[in-house]
Formats: structure tokens, C-alpha cells, sequence
């Protein structure tokens, strides 16, 4: 059995959160020169040239790629072959990410009471998703969410009976209700069925896959696309000013749900869409 | 200022004074204004940019900062207009309620470029923070700005670009 310290899964959460928010996701940069070279827009165009030299700017010279260095949610993939040891998991994951948010210089923006919004603020605590998974590696997944996108994601219970055109007019209304406050382009992070919660989980997870890929189903490839080509011809553009460039990607996961029901959730992914990877 | 002489869309690169304030900030500036005492900043000089940096290693600098939802804003803003503030910097549309007031007191309100945090703190020669530091990155910044990229997004005559 691999014995791994829950200490070094603070160390590697620390460097993941200082990676995913100084260096823009090789996809997205991708995404947004392809936006750059194919918009007709001059304004649009001079934007998405800003973002681009944003994220040559946050990565020479360490700087956060913005300034809502977001709340971290964290992947813990753990191989059941893996032994943790050295104390508790989650302790050592908030841990790390304090140290990050203050190695990177990164706004502390969690507030520990919602209600009262007392308190000094913090980097931490993340949002944790621990999985068992078959092997024996650890991966860690940093994803900093920024709340101006955050704010706009949806989820809604559709009828069985409902088709997957009432579903695809409620997403490109989430989006078009997200406007330009979100920071477009967008990526768009949708989950299909299972339930309430797990619909909002896996349109968080889809936003961790590259904008580029498609799902492997078909039916869900399809599906993306048409979304993606309705999106854009919301015409909301770079900083909601037009242009054909409102969405970097939509990426779906689904899985199986109830007789009675078809939970959809759609979470707003803004161009600093970030995330970071790394293995014990 | 010459807050009148825009029409929305105009592109102006900005060199002077912003104060950041953000969701606590506008809370404690109204609330300081309601009990009747005078804000920690002179409003009718302030341009306000509804921002919240991150820190930097620096002294008397600050990291990415980048414009933050402005709708949020929106139910305090027309009381700042009424007690003198004529300039706005954020992302994102207004409510109705907000362009009215701003139209009423010809006050102007800009965009700035939305997540781009580190290209906009290099337009940033200074900062130092002069109200409500307990609030962290929610306190109130006193920024010295060179060649800061605005756009018109509410004009003096009430009209908007979204
Ligand atoms: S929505 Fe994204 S890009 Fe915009 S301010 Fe928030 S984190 Fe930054």
C-alpha cells in the first residue's frame, strides 16, 4: 500500500492555487485567440486583445489573471491503494489554500459567516469533493470560482415529459440573463439529470474539461454545438458590447435521473475560468 | 471632470483619482450618510470604482484589479448621487432607477475592461488605502491611475450602451 502525507496534499493544493490563477488555461487562451482572429467587431476585437495581453502580463510577472481570485473548489481524487497519513484530509486542503492565496498575493474574498458578513476574510475554507477512485495516485484538481459569473448559474427541475428544446431555450436564457456582468466569452458548464445536487456538481465539473474537447456521446456533442451556435448569436460579446465571440465552449455531463424528474443545471464559467491539476 | 462632454461608447483613457468601494463600503457610505455625518471621502470629487484589488508585496501598490459586478451597487448609488458623486467605473448594465439618477444629476458612469485584473493594475502607479481598512480588500483605496482604459457606458444624458 502507497503511504501518502496529507502534508504534501497541502503543499501541492498551495502551488496549484498559485498556477491556476496566474497562468490562464492553455484552451481558453486558445479559445480566445480564435475568438480574436475571427471577430468583426473593432471593439470586441480590441478587448479580447486586452484579455489576451492580461494573461501574458499575470503569468511573466505573477500577477492574479483577476482580481476575484474566487472561492477554491477542490478535486481530491483519491487511488484506494493510497493510505493517507498525518491528520485530516480537508484540514490540510483549507491549509492549502491559505498558504497559496497569501504566497500568490491572492484576494482572501471568503467571508466565514453568509448571513452576518462578519469576520475577517479568507482564503479559506475550499469547497471539497473527495472521491474514491480505483489505483493508487492522488490527483488534485484547484478550480478558483469568481462569483460574477457564479451569481448568474441557474438550475431548474424540468418535467420528464419536457423536450430538449424547452431544456436548450432555458439554458441560452441563463446566459443571455448573465449578460455582460459575467465576464464574456463564456464557458458554459451544464449537468443533466441525477439529482438536484448532483446536476449542479457535474455542470461545475464539465467546466474543468478543455473547452476544445466535446463530449464523447453524440447526442451531448451535438447538443453542444447547437448550444454553442445559439449562444453566439446572442450577439452579448466581450464586456456585453456585441460581437460574435460570447462563448469559448459549452461543455455538458450528464447521468442517469428519476422516472419523475430532469434536474438541469447550468453554471456560468467566465473567461478567467480557471483550474489547475497536479499528482501524488 | 467635464462629465457632460461624453456620449456613451467613448473610449477615454483616464489619468488621475479613483477610490475603489465595493458592496461593504457603499453600505458603510450610506449608512454614515443617513446618520447625518459626512463620508471619509469627498464624494463630489471622487470617481468611485466599484473594485476590490489584490494585495501586493509591493508597499503602497496593490495586485490585479479589475472592475466588479456594478448592479450590485445599484440600490446605493442613487443616494451617492444626491450627496454629490459624479463618476462611476464597474462592469455590467444599471438598473433603470440608476440611469435616471444619473441623468438627473448629470453624472456619467464608465466601464472598464471586465477580468482583465493584471493588464488594469499596470495602469496603476499607486494605491493606499484611506477609509474602512478593517474591510480588507473591501476598504476603500485611493488609486493613482495613468492611461486607465474607460468606456461610456451610462452618458450624462441618461443614455446607455447596453
Ligand atoms: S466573473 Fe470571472 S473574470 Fe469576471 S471578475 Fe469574476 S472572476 Fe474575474
Amino acid at each position: 500500500m502507497k503511504t501518502v502525507s496529507v502534508r504534501s496534499i497541502k503543499d501541492l493544493v498551495a502551488r496549484l492555487c498559485v498556477e491556476a490563477n496566474i497562468i490562464l488555461r492553455p484552451d481558453i487562451e486558445a479559445a480566445l485567440r480564435t475568438g480574436y482572429r475571427q471577430e468583426a467587431n473593432k471593439r470586441s476585437r480590441e478587448i479580447l486583445g486586452m484579455l489576451l495581453e492580461n494573461s501574458r502580463l499575470a503569468r511573466t510577472r505573477k500577477l492574479a489573471l483577476c482580481q476575484d481570485t474566487g472561492m477554491a473548489v477542490v478535486y481530491v481524487d483519491v487511488g484506494q491503494g493510497v493510505r493517507l497519513t498525518g491528520g485530516s484530509l480537508e484540514h490540510a486542503v483549507h491549509q492549502g489554500v491559505r498558504e497559496g492565496y497569501r504566497k500568490g498575493y491572492f484576494r482572501e474574498s471568503v467571508v466565514r459567516d453568509p448571513l452576518s458578513r462578519k469576520g475577517k476574510l479568507s482564503g479559506a475554507p475550499a469547497v471539497v469533493h473527495t472521491s474514491l477512485v480505483p489505483g493508487d495516485k492522488v490527483t488534485v484538481t484547484v478550480s478558483p470560482k469568481g462569483f460574477g459569473s457564479e451569481n448568474k448559474s441557474r438550475v431548474k427541475m424540468f418535467l420528464p415529459t419536457d423536450t430538449t428544446d424547452t431544456i436548450k431555450k432555458f439554458i441560452v436564457k441563463t446566459v443571455e440573463e448573465a449578460g455582460p456582468s459575467a465576464c464574456p466569452p463564456f464557458v458554459i458548464g451544464v449537468g443533466i439529470g441525477g439529482t438536484f445536487e448532483m446536476a449542479c456538481y457535474l455542470a461545475k465539473k464539465s467546466l474543468l474539461r478543455p473547452v476544445t474537447k466535446r463530449n464523447r456521446k453524440p447526442g451531448l456533442k451535438k447538443l453542444e454545438q447547437a448550444l454553442m451556435r445559439d449562444i453566439n448569436n446572442l450577439h452579448i460579446g466581450p464586456m456585453g458590447l456585441g460581437g460574435k465571440t460570447t462563448c469559448l465552449g459549452v461543455n455538458i455531463l450528464d447521468y442517469p435521473t428519476h422516472i419523475a424528474g430532469l434536474p438541469v443545471a447550468v453554471n456560468i464559467g467566465c473567461h478567467a475560468t480557471r483550474s489547475a491539476t497536479g499528482n501524488l | 471632470m467635464n462629465k457632460g462632454r461624453w456620449k456613451i461608447a467613448d473610449t477615454v483613457l483616464y489619468t488621475g483619482t479613483l477610490y475603489t468601494a465595493r458592496d461593504q463600503a457603499h453600505k458603510r457610505l450610506v449608512e454614515t450618510i443617513r446618520a447625518g455625518k459626512n463620508p471619509p471621502i469627498d464624494l463630489a470629487e471622487a470617481v468611485i470604482y466599484y473594485a476590490g484589488p489584490t494585495p501586493s508585496p509591493v508597499k503602497n501598490m496593490i495586485g490585479a484589479c479589475g472592475p466588479t459586478t456594478s448592479s450590485r451597487m445599484d440600490v446605493f448609488t442613487p443616494i451617492l448621487l444626491e450627496h454629490g458623486l459624479r463618476a462611476m467605473v464597474g462592469k455590467g448594465a444599471r438598473s433603470e432607477e440608476v440611469r435616471k439618477a444619473i441623468k438627473k444629476y448629470g453624472a456619467v458612469y464608465f466601464l472598464t475592461i471586465a477580468g482583465a485584473g493584471a493588464y488594469l493594475s499596470t495602469k496603476i502607479k499607486s494605491a493606499r488605502v484611506v477609509a474602512y481598512k478593517d474591510l480588507g480588500a473591501e476598504a476603500i483605496y485611493r488609486l493613482e491611475v495613468e492611461d486607465f482604459p474607460l468606456i461610456v457606458g451610462i452618458d450624462a444624458r441618461g443614455k446607455s450602451i447596453y
